[in-house]
């Protein structure tokens, strides 16, 4: 389906409010940053940067990649192991 | 814009969102039986909720003009309980004659369980029993992706379901393609934080058309916006779509996925000339 405005109306519209999600998570950051206590180890902050990466790298369905990173991983034997299988 | 919200659960809300909505365009609502933020302890508890569901709030949102429709199970995360959940299913049946009553919903998964999964198979059962629709819960956050790739399988798998009378509800960027690759509707929930915002709405159709496509608020007793669906009209308008598809988004779809149920007695309301063409 094509989008109505062009990308140069699409960043108009857009830069302001994504330059302020990019303050709030910086900001977030820096607060992890300041307070006590360690959480270098903690998988979330690995999911954020990451999900970071794919930002600065991607060139596409960057919101589906990003929901990936945050997703746990599929079993594809599932139904044998909870002994579900189809009749 | 005339519209339906068909996923708001309207027990957790005042009196005055109902008035609220009826001021938004909202002439119809459907409210699937979900978790009351607490475990019931017996069956009767949720027999009471099914009166609660088919008679209270039908005639509650008929105090302002809104046609209201239900879907009964017992939820995700209480199917966990095994034995209740037994009890609630086998109560069900009662009701499903009773007006208003589309099929059963919101089932799912929330954890993804064998549990969850055992009393979401044994919901098919029943579904296809009483030749009901179906309208399906997927997990939140991290659990979304697993738990929807678990529930494609069990649906799939069952080949007496007819897929245009399932929806499978909260899709996101990572769920979307699949749902409807496999031929069933999907519902895109509104809802702050942990689903989706209005504008991700609007992308999603964008990259997916609107074919078999709904757009809920999912409004509940959590932090959530029982007018998001007018949130997502206005984003569509934004962006430059025509009326007619969002029409066909918040009000045709959602008609015609209704519309395979015998108790949708849905009375539309008149349309203006302008609209009426859309």
């Amino acid at each position: 389906m094509p989008i109505p405005l062009d990308a140069p109306e699409v960043l108009d519209r857009e830069f302001l409010l994504v330059r302020a999600k990019l303050l709030e998570i910086a900001a977030s950051l820096d607060r992890i940053g300041r307070a006590e206590g360690q959480v270098e180890g903690d998988r979330r902050l690995q999911l954020i940067h990451d999900a970071l990466d794919v930002l600065r790298q991607g060139e596409s369905d960057r919101a589906e990649q990003i929901q990936m990173i945050c997703s746990l991983s599929y079993d594809e034997q599932w139904q044998e192991k909870f002994d579900l299988l189809p009749r | 814009m005339y519209y339906i919200d068909p996923h708001i659960h309207m027990v957790s809300r005042t009196t005055d969102d109902y008035e609220t909505l009826a001021r938004m365009g909202c002439v119809a609502m459907s409210e699937p039986a979900f978790w009351a933020g607490f475990d019931r302890g017996s069956a009767e508890s949720f027999h009471d909720y099914f009166r609660q569901l088919t008679d209270f709030e039908r005639q509650r949102a008929g105090q302002f003009g809104l046609q209201h429709y239900t879907w009964l199970c017992i939820n995700a995360k209480e199917a966990e309980n095994v034995s209740l959940s037994r009890e609630v299913i086998a109560m069900i049946p009662e009701f499903l004659d009773t007006p208003g009553v589309l099929g059963i919903g919101e089932i799912g998964l929330n954890k993804n369980t064998k549990n969850e999964a055992t009393i979401f198979l044994e919901h098919l059962e029943l579904a296809v029993k009483y030749d009901q629709q179906i309208l399906i819960h997927t997990p939140h956050l991290e659990d979304k992706y697993t738990g929807t790739r678990m529930i494609l399988d069990m649906l799939c798998d069952d080949t007496r379901l007819d897929r245009s009378r399932v929806l499978v509800d909260h899709v996101e960027e990572h769920t979307i393609r699949s749902v409807l690759e496999e031929g069933f509707w999907a519902g895109m929930t509104l809802y702050p934080v942990s689903k989706c915002t209005p504008e991700r709405a609007v992308d999603m159709i964008e990259m997916h058309g609107a074919e078999r496509l709904l757009v809920n608020s999912a409004g509940d007793w959590g932090p959530s916006k029982p007018t998001a669906v007018p949130d997502f009209i206005i984003a569509m308008r934004r962006r430059g779509h025509p009326e007619s598809l969002i029409r066909k988004v918040v009000y045709d779809n959602p008609r015609e996925f209704f519309s395979q149920s015998e108790n949708f007695d849905f009375a539309p309301p008149e349309l203006d000339e302008a609209e009426a063409n859309l």
